[in-house]
């Protein structure tokens, strides 16, 4: 079972948020332990926050522990002002198994070279399909810990600590059915109140912002993923192709042997280096605009909170001027107005806050990936180029 | 043969080896001696006389006429003694192979005649009632000499003499008086070509020279060529009768080999950049179904065969299939490996047809045309198929009958169907005891290759239509990444994405390149090559079936003498004359064959050397032209991605 060390991690790390770096809480995700469909995640948790027992602990935690701490804070009526970071997507595994499964059927029509180079490649790609989950999951935490309010959150601090399994307790069928409910009815919701006047510019602005991003960013990931897996292919078939050169460069024996040989051992090289390409490019673009299609459904999910608390705020006025109309219950509807404005009021005002840092983060994260793609697609394609000249020089001369 | 090497040391070697006859002459007179049956048995002999126009264009013929003449005789005599009496040793001594032997050079020379004199009909006549003499002489020679250790030589010494000038007083008294004479003087002018010589004779004068030099080559390899075990035959049955002519052959096969294959090289390269053929201008004609497309074919050249330096034709494509049909009729059953032209395809060209600018029917008829070139140059490359009076009328002349058998499934292809199934039968039900482990070797290696390159050619294939669907998706992701850009509201960024989006849509463009260089320059050359080792086993089959007919004659051969036997037993000598005459028939034909199965053997060596040989080049070429389209595509990207890093780091 693969097991990830600290270093590769780091070096891998391509989601960046723009974690303030505050030493009081550092969190980090230095090992995982990946049984059948459970990840295992070790979390280690670095403090100097009184809050905590001691200084330095490590827990494990699993999948399911990261979506219910995700799921409460979004249900903490507090937060409703905030940014939630979006929960790790699950682990998934299906498709390197799958292709392992689909090689394994394939054997018998590859030489023993070529599978076990398709082999190794899969292996590969499933080492990275797994170090990109214990990299989001390790994403989700520091998010958090970077984050004034969240930070502070009691339940947050009981998953860092708490050195028991959580062993939190599975949605059931009704549940999740609930909770497919629950999106219907915020979905319904949503159009509902979208009649509802916007009374701030900055808001309304977000808003058509992030509807049209949303499904712009979106359309972006589903396109990048296709164009990488078609990278992949690519560099999967120069395997076969450098297999059977070989091959045939065994039989030959005449002069051509030895350029069959080069011939062979350009496309070994080169899908190494197509293969990082792809994987890069995975990694840099795709995993990028992965998340933050994740992270914009947060932000959305802050607008309709706050579009809900505007409703709510606009139907205790209307109550309010009916209870005066009535004379009745006057003091209850002023408090319930008197209530939802605040809550209004206090969720604009950290709403605003919230999605101008995320704008921020956003063009910060983009230009770091954007830079470090290039740079690396220029790396490759240099390395290339120089094993390319190389053997055409070699070729040429024999 | 071992038996009469053993009885036959040569007898005057020092004197046979200052003659210094090549090698060729033995050639000659076994081909002589074909041709002879072959004249009895009423049958064209038009393969067989090949070789002789190679022993006359050597200039040892010319030194004197005597010796050219005598030569068969000689040839003749020692005949019996090597071929038949090693098939059919008990026979031996019955005395019938000499007498066929007496027979052989008046044949030999009546043969020759008719290509000069019409006369010749007439002329043979006499010469072989004089020659019915001189086989009398040979024959009561014969049991002598053979009892003696050195029959040949003694053969040659004694009766020879008798037979040259019992020749001589044929030549003498028959109409065709100077046939002899005449014969060699013109033959080494003119150096006639007696290979197939119903066609070159009438048609290609210009012809005569090359092919006649062709043929001389051909003969050379033939000997040199063969295979250590042929040539040990071959040493064997030279030496005793002369053994300077086994001179050439008797370098040692090795040797032999290496040398041929230098002079292959030679030749190659001699006729390396004195033909380039392209083909341009692929044009549409005609409307509708009957449409079809029209190629230029321009050559450019400085072989004198050609009436002028450059010139061009316009030729369609089933044009180059009947080509093809020509060439493959005429030379494939001489173990010659004929380039085949590209399949036709029928949705492709209806595409054509019916499509006006489909970017599709355009890459097919680039496609096609990039084959049909590489076709037609192979072909030219080829340098017995350069010399293919077809080959020259295709290039050159205006106006060319219609090929009619390439219609795409027609009666005709039907046809080839079915004797393409009974080849397949036949091949099953032929069993050839390989003698020769080169070509058992070489066969295998044929046909795991031709496994191979189907592989590599499928696997090659998909990377093509990956690498397409990767340009098709980066495109799409382009589009989008620019819509991206055009709602992003940070300016810098939304600068650096549709900057990003141009990028790919840039790298769109490498790939679908790269992608038509992994077509054109890879998938392609290994399509060619699948077929051409089609080819190449072809004529491996070839030299199978030559091998089989050999067999054939031979089983035959042993049954008629079973007979013969049976008849001289029984005492019935009015049949046995009959019988003796279809013994001596088939004899021939067991010895035509044979030569014949030699000859394809060394065609079909020579050929997979050469074979080899362009094949590495090939490969060599388009490997490094592939590998080249690769690092530019590379280096773009390079170009690319660094102008697009300030945009990035821009980002603010």
């Amino acid at each position: 079972m693969p097991t990830i060390s600290q270093e590769y991690k780091t070096a891998l790390r391509s989601v960046s948020v723009d974690l303030n770096n505050d030493v009081s809480l550092l969190i980090d995700i230095p090992d995982a332990l990946c049984e059948r469909d459970k990840v295992k995640f070790t979390v280690h948790t670095k403090t100097t926050l009184s809050v905590f027992q001691k200084p330095e602990f490590s827990v494990p935690r699993q999948h399911e522990d990261f979506i219910w701490l995700h799921d409460t804070l979004v249900e903490t009526e507090e937060y409703a002002g905030l940014i939630i970071p979006p929960a790790p997507p699950k682990p998934d595994f299906e498709s390197p198994r799958e292709k392992m499964h689909k090689l394994g059927e394939g054997e018998a029509t590859m030489t023993k070279e070529e599978y076990t180079k398709m082999k190794q490649e899969l292996e590969a790609e499933y080492l990275a399909v797994f170090k990109k989950t214990v990299q989001v999951h390790e994403v989700f935490l520091q998010r958090l810990s970077s984050h004034p309010v969240l930070s502070k959150d009691r339940n947050f601090q009981i998953f860092l600590e708490y050195d028991q399994d959580l062993s939190v307790r599975r949605k059931n069928a009704k549940e999740m059915f609930g909770g497919f409910f629950k999106n219907m009815v915020k979905s319904a919701d949503e159009v509902l109140i979208s009649g509802v006047k916007e009374v701030d510019d900055f808001f309304e602005q977000e808003k058509t912002f992030l509807l049209d991003y949303s499904t712009k960013i979106k359309d972006s990931t589903t396109k990048a993923e296709r164009m990488t897996r078609a990278h992949k292919n690519v560099a999967d078939d120069y395997i076969h192709v450098a297999a059977i050169l070989n091959s045939i460069s065994a039989e030959e024996n005449t002069a051509l042997k030895k350029h069959l040989d080069k011939f062979s051992d350009m496309f070994e090289k080169l899908r190494k280096v197509e293969g990082r390409v792809a994987s890069d490019q995975e990694l840099k673009l795709t995993e990028l605009l992965r998340y933050y299609t994740r992270d914009i459904q947060a932000a959305k999910d802050l607008l309709y909170r706050r579009a809900r608390a505007l409703a709510d705020y606009e139907n205790s006025n209307k109550a309010l001027d009916k209870a005066r109309l009535k004379s009745k219950d006057v003091a209850q509807a002023e408090d319930n107005q008197r209530q939802c404005m605040q809550k209004f009021e206090k969720l604009s005002e950290s709403g605003k806050k919230e999605l101008t840092s995320f704008k921020g983060r956003r063009v910060v994260a983009f230009r770091k990936n954007l830079v470090e793609m290039a740079e690396l697609e220029i790396k490759h394609a240099k390395n290339s180029v120089s094993l390319l000249q190389g053997c055409i020089e070699t070729l040429k001369n024999c | 043969m071992a038996a009469s090497s053993e009885r036959s040391p040569p007898p005057f070697p020092d004197a046979e080896d200052q003659e210094s006859e090549p090698a060729l002459r033995d050639e000659d007179s076994d081909e002589g001696a074909d041709i002879f049956l072959g004249t009895v048995s009423r049958k064209p002999f038009s393969p067989p006389a090949a070789p002789h126009s190679a022993v006359f264009g050597d200039p040892l013929s010319n030194i004197s006429k005597q010796e050219s003449t005598s030569n068969p005789a000689k040839q003749s005599s020692k005949l019996p003694s090597d071929v038949p009496c090693d098939i059919f040793d008990p026979l031996h001594g019955t005395g019938m192979e000499p007498k066929d032997d007496g027979k052989n050079p008046a044949e030999l020379r009546s043969e020759e005649r008719p290509k000069d004199e019409p006369l010749s009909v007439a002329s043979s006549k006499p010469k072989k009632d004089l020659f019915e003499d001189s086989p009398e002489d040979l024959f009561s020679e014969l049991p002598k000499t053979k009892a003696k250790t050195k029959p040949q030589m003694d053969l040659f010494g004694d009766s020879s003499p008798d037979l040259f000038m019992d020749a001589k007083a044929a030549a003498d008294t028959g109409p065709g008086r100077n046939a002899p004479a005449d014969l060699f003087s013109e033959e080494s002018v003119a150096t006639t070509t007696s290979k197939s010589a119903k066609s070159n004779i009438s048609a290609n004068g210009v012809h005569s020279d090359e092919e006649e030099q062709d043929i001389f080559a051909e003969a050379t390899v033939e000997l040199s060529l063969d295979s250590p075990h042929n040539n040990r035959k071959t040493l064997d049955t030279t030496k005793p009768s002369e053994p300077a002519s086994s001179l050439s052959a008797a370098a040692g096969s090795s040797k032999a080999q290496a040398k041929t294959l230098e002079e292959l090289e030679e030749e190659e390269s001699e006729d390396k950049f004195e033909l380039n053929i392209s083909i341009t201008n692929p044009e549409k004609v005609g409307d509708g179904m009957n449409a079809y497309m029209a190629y230029k074919v321009s050559t450019q050249t400085t072989l004198p065969m050609f009436r002028s330096k450059t010139f061009t034709v316009r030729r369609r494509f089933s044009d180059f299939l009947g080509l093809y049909e020509k060439l493959s009729e005429k030379h494939s059953q001489n173990g010659y490996i004929v380039p085949p032209p590209p399949e036709k395809s029928l949705l492709g060209m209806t595409k054509v047809k019916v499509g006006k600018d489909d970017p599709s029917s355009g890459e097919f008829v680039e496609r096609r045309r990039a084959s049909l070139e590489r076709y037609l140059q192979r072909v030219v490359c080829h340098p017995s198929l350069l010399q293919d009076p077809d080959v020259r009328e295709f290039l050159e002349r205006e106006e060319l009958p219609r090929a009619v058998n390439t219609q795409a499934l027609s009666g005709a292809g039907f046809l080839k169907m079915i004797n393409k199934a009974t080849d397949a039968v036949s091949k099953m039900t032929i069993k050839m005891n390989e003698s020769d482990v080169w070509f058992e070797e070489k066969l295998q290696e044929v046909e795991s290759e031709d496994q191979q390159l189907r592989k590599l050619h499928a696997v090659v294939d998909s990377l093509v239509s990956h690498r397409k669907e990767l340009s098709v998706n980066t495109a799409v992701f382009a589009k989008s990444v620019a819509m991206l850009g055009s709602s992003e509201d940070n300016t810098a960024l939304s600068r650096a994405l549709s900057q990003l989006a141009e990028l790919e849509d840039k790298i769109e463009q490498l790939h679908q390149e790269q992608a038509g260089n992994d077509f054109f320059v890879f998938t392609e050359l290994l399509a060619d090559y699948i077929r051409l080792l089609g080819a190449v086993r072809g004529s491996f089959d070839q030299r199978m079936k030559s091998w089989q007919r050999w067999q054939d004659a031979q089983t035959t051969l042993q049954k008629k003498r079973e007979a013969e036997a049976k008849l001289l037993w029984a005492n019935k000598p009015d049949k046995l004359q009959q019988a003796k005459d279809e013994i001596a028939e088939w004899e021939g034909k067991v010895t035509q064959y044979e030569r014949e199965f030699e000859r394809v053997s060394a065609t079909v060596r020579k050929e997979v050397i050469r074979f080899e040989k362009e094949k590495a080049r090939d490969f060599k070429k388009q490997i490094i032209k592939y590998l080249e389209s690769l690092l530019q595509s590379q280096q773009q990207l390079i170009k690319y991605w660094e102008a697009f890093l300030p945009e990035a780091k821009a980002i603010a």
